[in-house]
């Protein structure tokens, strides 16, 4: 029987980046807000502090801070044809668990899209004419344009204090900055960080074939900076212990170092760890949530009913949670019907090894999660794709982020797996390898996508989310043309040997590329196929928002945080200033 | 040699209050070669050993797995939490996948371990070294089924947690002396580059630190 507590006027689902946000406006709008967390509260000090925390094994080999796959994982298959097997070890994609959430142990490379992206389907009918691609492809406008977001992206990167260069303000283009970028109302909050030198090298590669390169936009600071919250994030020392790790020096924006210290000492905050959601409860008509049913710390049924329930857990298990919650159609590829789990997308990512005389000292210990040097000029549409035979892009840049040597170890082709001839080229090259990263977007296809597993079960008895994916034949054009384009450019950063290839299918979760999931919870302009509006609501319960990459209806060549980010904001701000006035279908 | 390799490893496990290297004197005492490992018995241990050599074996640019302790840390490991599968999903049923899906087999890693060791080549630790070699390149190849666990599944694991062990932080028990990290220039566990990231292509040649030897590193927060 589960103990049922009072009412709150909102709960919120995951106190990661989008839950840490919305409770901040939120309780800011006067309203009592409860925040439940899977994980363990976790802090900088004492919780990220070194040594302890660099320690390659413990963190980026056996992933202490994501979620334990012993309790809780995915099932996965490449095609409906198959039967979906547990991921039994995490591996391909890296979801967080704890306060904080993923943006804890993220690298902080923070962009925003391009308006083609919101407007994909209808930027392609009008510039390439209609279903260029053809009719498997379900990718979809967003509802939302590029000017909507705007102000929302940029109180995101404010808070995050987010380092780079604006290379288009108000219209204007800057020379450095990346002139391809959509324009900005401002500059970045901070100036970039220091170039690497396989960054350096990159840069001068790239300006020579004619392309613009500029300083990746980074979570990790170049200065000490105080937020519009006044919280003080400190300078990045570039100790190679970032993505997978929680940052020691708060030098890297996460809930953390950015609002949590606001968020806790308000009275109106609520924070609940340990808390492990089952599902969102409806009331009798199923058009309303009358709160959520969670498992506490230890074992016991609780029901928190809630007037406004806000979903903002890892994108994966924001389209688990919705299924599990009986909350829309949930989607079926064989009529293309229904929307919960469609259109789930990833990252479709390549890269090339550049190995240099042993004479040329790259360092690739001295690196911060989110510094380099990048391309725009093959990202989205920012190219012409009528002879191309696909759409999307990549941006393509020196970002490399450690040099770890569990997992850093480069060796030229044709170099035995183990053995001393491996040791000596490993030896050899480790010092002298820098990688050039081809970061690329994914379609949506009609044959990907999110649904329960009918077999496996979590350790609360719920079933798994199931996925069913592999890279679409688009997708695998895109990484072959624009791989091509980031080989000639190695090839022009004065190395000895360059190798490297495009993104193969099959999809394999045994090896790491991205945390990038999209998709499955998608928005959009008409709810036969999405299951969010505009302003991230539910068609169909309208007193719940989900928040999250989920919300793509595919994902773009950059990655997703800022976005997110900005989503977040900007569905706060319907809140605040519409929904609660008049709680109710804003659409 | 190897007495002197297992008399170090149990006094380092014996806890901090045992910090002196093994005098010369000491190191020539034979200690029960038991108490050096907390997981394998005499049989694996053998077959671990010679196997680790030759993955990543001793020569001119350094010292192998052996030298740096890599079946120390692979022993620690399997008789640990990782070895008793945390962090793995048990859940059934179980069935064969494709190699998209990953490892689908019902075993630990320490029962993979254990079972597939007692499939190997008994000879392995006396054969010359490019027998050895070549039984690893067979077991690699998966031309083999050991016990039950197909030999390409058990040889890939085993070559990963050679690499782990070589690599990781010497408090786990492998990576001796930081031997591996000085032999490629890894700094380790602790250090500050910003006046370095900007000075291109200069070598860092500072030794590296371990976790044991990194002080904690404590920020003020303005908020």
């Amino acid at each position: 029987m589960a103990t049922r507590l009072k009412e709150s006027d909102v709960v919120i689902l995951g106190v990661g980046l989008v839950g840490t946000i919305l409770a901040r406006e939120l309780t800011r709008a006067g309203l009592e807000v409860v925040g439940l967390e899977r994980g363990e509260p976790r802090f900088t000090v004492p919780d990220f502090q070194a040594p302890a925390m660099h320690d390659e094994l413990r963190y980026s080999i056996r992933k202490s801070l994501m979620v334990d796959a012993a309790k809780e994982t995915y099932t996965f298959r490449n095609s409906s044809a198959e039967t979906a097997l547990p991921i039994r070890r995490i591996q391909s994609f890296l979801p967080g668990s704890g306060l904080g959430g993923s943006a804890v142990h993220w690298n902080g490379q923070t962009w925003r899209f391009h308006d083609a992206d919101f407007r994909m389907r209808s930027h392609h009918d009008q510039r390439y004419g209609k279903d260029f691609l053809g009719k498997q492809y379900t990718h979809q406008d967003w509802g939302v344009a590029y000017a909507d977001l705007e102000p929302h992206y940029d109180r995101f990167e404010y808070l995050l204090g987010i380092c780079g260069k604006a290379g288009n303000l108000q219209g204007v283009k800057i020379a450095g900055g990346n002139v391809l970028e959509e324009q900005r109302a401002r500059e970045y909050a901070n100036p970039p960080m220091k170039e690497p030198y396989g960054s350096a090298m990159f840069r001068k590669a790239a300006a020579s074939l004619g392309y613009h390169p500029f300083p990746s936009p980074s979570a990790n600071m170049s200065r000490p900076y105080t937020n519009p919250e006044g919280v003080t994030l400190q300078t990045c020392v570039f100790c190679g212990y970032c993505e997978r790790y929680g940052c020691e020096h708060y030098a890297k924006s996460s809930p953390q170092t950015v609002l949590l210290p606001v968020l806790l000492k308000d009275p109106k905050f609520h924070l609940r760890t340990h808390c492990q959601v089952q599902r969102i409860d409806l009331d009798a008509s199923g058009r309303r949530a009358s709160g959520v049913t969670y498992i506490d710390g230890q074992g016991r049924e609780v029901e928190q009913p809630a007037k406004l329930v806000i979903v903002g857990l890892f994108a994966l298990n924001n389209a688990r949670m919705l299924l599990l919650s009986r909350i829309g159609t949930p989607y079926d590829p064989a009529t293309g019907d229904g929307a919960v789990g469609r259109n789930y997308t990833y990252q479709t990512l390549s890269g090339v090894q550049v190995f240099y005389d042993s004479s040329v000292n790259i360092n690739p210990f001295m690196r911060s999660g989110a510094n380099g040097t990048v391309i725009a000029d093959f990202v989205g549409d920012n190219f012409d794709h009528a002879k191309l035979g696909f759409a999307g892009g990549a941006y393509i840049g020196e970002v490399m982020s450690h040099g770890r040597p569990i997992e850093f170890h480069p060796t030229p082709p044709g170099t035995p797996a183990w053995g001393s001839e491996w040791k000596k080229a490993v030896v050899r090259h480790y010092n002298h390898t820098s990688v050039v990263n081809v970061h690329g977007s994914s379609i949506a296809a009609r044959d990907n996508y999110l649904d329960l597993d009918p077999t496996y079960r979590d350790a609360w008895g719920q079933p798994l989310l199931r996925m069913t994916f592999d890279f679409p034949e688009n997708d695998l054009r895109m990484s072959a043309y624009c791989t091509q384009k980031a080989t000639e450019i190695a090839k022009a950063m004065g190395a000895r040997q360059v190798a490297g290839g495009p993104r193969r299918a099959p999809y394999t979760v045994t090896q790491y590329q991205s945390t990038h999931n999209t998709g499955g919870t998608i928005m959009g302009a008409d709810p036969a196929t999405s299951v969010l509006n505009p302003f991230c609501q539910c068609w169909d319960v309208s007193n719940v928002f989900v928040i999250g990459a989920s919300n793509f209806p595919q994902n773009a060549s950059y990655n997703p945080t800022g976005t997110v980010g900005a989503l977040a904001y900007w569905a706060a701000d319907a809140l605040v200033k519409r929904y609660l006035k008049s709680p109710g279908p804003l659409v | 040699m190897r007495a002197s390799r297992r008399w170090f490893f149990k006094a380092v496990s014996a806890g901090g209050a045992v910090a002196v290297l093994p005098t010369p004197g000491a190191a020539q005492r034979k200690a029960p070669a038991a108490a050096a490992y907390v997981f394998f018995n005499p049989a694996e241990a053998a077959f671990i050993e010679a196997g680790v050599a030759r993955l990543i074996p001793k020569d001119e640019s350094g010292p192998g797995a052996l030298e740096a302790g890599v079946p120390s840390y692979i022993d620690k490991q399997l008789g640990g939490a990782w070895g008793a599968g945390e962090r793995l999903y048990r859940g059934g049923p179980w069935r064969p996948g494709t190699a998209s899906q990953g490892y689908q087999l019902p075993f630990t890693p320490a029962e993979l371990f254990r079972t597939a060791i007692r499939g190997v080549e008994p000879k392995f630790p006396k054969m010359a070294p490019q027998e050895q070699d070549a039984y690893l390149d067979s077991l690699q190849k998966g031309k083999h089924e050991l016990a039950g666990v197909p030999s390409n599944v058990f040889f890939e694991s085993l070559l990963d947690v050679t690499i782990e062990g070589f690599f990781s932080d010497p408090a786990y028990g492998g990576n001796r002396d930081m031997a591996a990290w000085k032999m490629i220039g890894f700094p380790g566990a602790y250090a500050d580059f910003y006046e370095h990231v900007d000075k291109h292509g200069v070598a860092y040649n500072a030794p590296p630190t371990s976790l044991a030897q990194a002080k904690g590193h404590r920020h003020g927060h303005a908020s």
